[in-house]
């Protein structure tokens, strides 16, 4: 029962990392048509900016500073890169994203080198939170879950009650009637890559520490979230919401249970089972699970 | 009335290919030397890879990031025969393992291709990303087949001579590479011209128009990747005899992406587009990589730069040239190439220069002082720094400008041929 209890609080906390990456990339696709590749690294960078940064003047400052800085890349990005190759069509806009994510894995081997950085989690966030039946709750995991859920609250709020989420709403289903009405929807396209950027560099600072900081963590995640807003169905937030949390579960669940199938052990196994998910999402319901379009 | 038929001898083909056949014939006797003959081969291998991945995104318009489970998991099936050969219980012959690769692959691309070709566009480049990681996760998770991280090695020299060939010398596992590369490049070329070959540039170019005139477009999809599928397996096999060891590398994302830069920086609009875009992409794995551990983000700053300015790669570039040649007109631009030219290699120089300081500095236990043609720096101090942001800026400018008077000149050669045509 406690195994449960803090297996599935575990698991709701990598969900709600895991929906903070794929709301980005969802929001960016259905708003672009641009599944963004390097959606990941751009968590990786945030990372690594909060760790240079914290090593310098803090955690608290890194925690606002390196998602603006993270966000401000993403919007030169968009504004000098993807904008321009935006009259080629999407293909060539998921190309330049692929060879954005090669280069930033090679600027941020190139910096910061191939081992791992030693970004801690913070003194003061350090220790249990709570205990469940003789077992301990880390406040990070807490902090973590606490963080995610102000960000979706206030991405909501912004999304539905701001005169900037309702254009950007709007442009979602008619980017030319809003752009005859007189806003500037390129600039509503940048706003809305930089803020995908900014919210996954903002999931890299809490999950930095919480995991490990290293050149690889792109390539681990990446695939992870491009699952879920397929699972989830392309372009659906609340797909990948409900796709997130179970992916999270799922593989929080396998890699801490000892039970074996047939000779592999379920813990071993953790790594394919969301490929599987996807694959038997794919041949059962190929729109995803709250997804509209198909093809 | 019978149908029309006109089947001139179509001289420049034959040129074509009996010029490739030489190049393939005479290419070891004049790079001699070993590290040659070591890129020629792998040249010889990934040409294959990256012509059958052009099957995918150049002829039907699928964006695959998981090719490298088609041609990894064939060398895995050829790596097992080739040991099964070697104990005596498989009777196959060295020169026709690559048919075992191909076949392996031709049979998972008829799996996967089940379930990824359901779809098309940007959900079929995620879920083929997806089957490539499941596929990367399964090696590591199944030592017994995949032999976990080392991989498994083997040993191509086996049973009696075959024809008089052991394949124990690499000069005759070029050759043997070079008949399966020329073999495949033809097979390839026959089947962009076959009906299935249309239909899947047809399925790339208008997916609706191809269901109204009454084809299956998924049908279209899957058979063009299970043939993919086929040819990339064969240059697995080939791999597996080159290297003689097949590892979980074989099928990993590194190797899918790298496909792709190649292919693309070849050029995809071209059948022969990957064939250019491979030679570059191996002189920079295994050549540059010697150099500098800067060499993947030179590659992908390479790539950025193709998928900016020329999306039709390398060979769209080499194709422009020629009507301008033909009408005599090159001359007119080679002065503004080359002051294009030298501004790239200022920036470029500048750039090289940056990025190996920054690696120095990085770097722990690496001496800070660089040697560059006889001048000493210490990426510590400021000046060296100063000096290749100057290179690097005043280059982009310059670059600017001379694109701008390429372009110029570009327009009026234009617009005077096509007053000829008129």
């Amino acid at each position: 029962m406690e195994f449960f209890l803090v297996q599935t609080l575990n698991g709701i906390s990598y969900g709600l990392l895991l929906f903070m990456l794929s709301s980005g990339l969802t929001l960016v696709f259905s708003l672009m048509g641009v599944l963004n590749f390097a959606h990941a690294s751009f968590y990786m960078l945030g990372a690594y900016f909060a760790y240079q940064i914290s090593a310098k003047i803090g955690f608290w400052p890194a925690l606002v500073l390196a998602p603006v800085l993270v966000g401000t890349v993403g919007m030169l990005v968009e504004r000098w890169g993807l904008r321009s190759v935006h009259k080629f069509g999407h293909v060539a806009e998921l190309l330049f994203t692929f060879g954005l994510a090669y280069l930033i894995d090679e600027a941020v081997h190139l910096v910061w080198g191939r081992s791992a950085v030693e970004y801690r989690v913070p003194a003061e966030l350090d220790g249990p939170l709570f205990q469940i039946m003789g077992s301990q709750y880390p406040i990070y995991r807490g902090f973590m879950m606490l963080i995610s859920v102000a960000m979706l609250v206030s991405i909501w709020l912004a999304l539905t009650r701001t005169r900037i989420g309702l254009v950007i709403q709007a442009a979602l289903t008619h980017p030319h009637t809003v752009e005859a009405l007189g806003h500037n929807v390129p600039r509503v396209f940048m706003l809305v890559f930089g803020g995908g950027a900014a919210l996954a560099g903002l999931a890299g600072v809490i999950g930095g520490n919480a995991f490990v900081t290293e050149p690889g963590m792109a390539a681990a995640v990446g695939p992870i979230i491009f699952v879920i807003v397929v699972v989830g169905g392309m372009g659906s937030l609340a797909g990948a919401f409900i796709a997130s949390l179970l992916i999270g579960c799922l593989q929080t669940f396998a890699v801490s249970l000892d039970w074996s199938l047939g000779g592999i052990s379920i813990a071993s196994a953790a790594p394919v089972l969301p490929y599987l998910l996807m694959v038997l999402m794919l041949i059962l319901r190929p729109r995803g699970l709250l997804g509209t379009r198909d093809g | 009335m019978d149908t029309l038929k006109f089947s001139p001898i179509n001289l420049g083909r034959w040129i074509l290919w009996g010029g490739t056949a030489l190049v393939f014939l005479v290419a070891p006797h004049i790079f001699t030397n070993s590290f040659a003959l070591t890129m020629l081969t792998q040249m010889g291998a990934f040409i294959i890879f990256a012509l059958s991945y052009n099957m995918l995104l150049g002829q039907s318009g699928m964006l695959s990031f998981g090719h490298a489970v088609y041609s990894g998991l064939g060398a895995y099936m050829a790596v097992h025969a080739l040991n099964l050969a070697a104990k005596g219980v498989l009777p196959i012959p060295l020169p026709l393992l690559p048919l075992v690769g191909g076949f392996a692959g031709l049979i998972f691309g008829v799996i996967f291709g089940y379930v990824t070709t359901r779809k098309s566009g940007t959900t079929f480049a995620m879920i083929s990303l997806g089957i490539g990681e499941m596929v990367f996760a399964c090696a590591l998770m199944f030592p017994g087949f995949f032999g976990g991280e080392a991989g498994i090695s083997t040993n191509r020299v086996i049973g009696k001579p075959f024809l008089g060939l052991t394949f124990g010398p690499a000069l005759q596992v070029y050759y043997l590479v070079a008949a399966w590369c020329f073999l495949c490049m033809a097979a390839m070329f026959a089947l962009t011209q076959t009906p299935l070959g249309r239909m899947a540039n047809a399925v790339r170019d208008n997916p609706e128009r191809t269901e109204f005139v009454g084809y299956n477009t998924q049908h279209v999809r899957f058979l063009q990747m299970v043939l993919a599928s086929f040819f990339a397996g064969v240059s697995g096999g080939l791999s597996c005899i080159n290297f003689e060891i097949v590892s979980a590398e074989n099928v990993s994302a590194i190797r899918s992406g790298g496909v792709l830069l190649a292919t693309f920086i070849g050029g995809i609009p071209f059948f022969f587009g990957p064939i250019i875009g491979s030679v570059v992409f191996i002189i920079f794995v295994v050549a540059l990589s010697g150099f500098t551990k800067a060499w993947l983000l030179y590659l992908g700053l390479f790539f950025l730069a193709m998928v900016l300015y020329a999306p039709g790669g390398l060979a769209s570039l080499l194709l422009m040239q020629i009507p301008v040649i033909r009408a005599r007109r090159f001359g007119e631009l080679a002065v503004p190439y080359l002051l294009a030219g030298c501004a790239a290699l200022m920036a470029l120089a500048g750039l090289i220069g940056i990025v190996e300081m920054v690696y120095r500095l990085s770097e722990q236990g690496v001496s800070t002082v660089l040697t560059v043609l006889g001048w000493s720096f210490d990426a510590k101090s400021a000046a060296p720094w100063a000096v290749f942001g100057l290179l690097l800026g005043g280059g982009l400018v310059a670059l600017r400008y001379a694109a701008r008077l390429v372009g110029e000149r570009w327009g009026t050669i234009q617009a005077g041929l096509q007053g000829r045509a008129a």
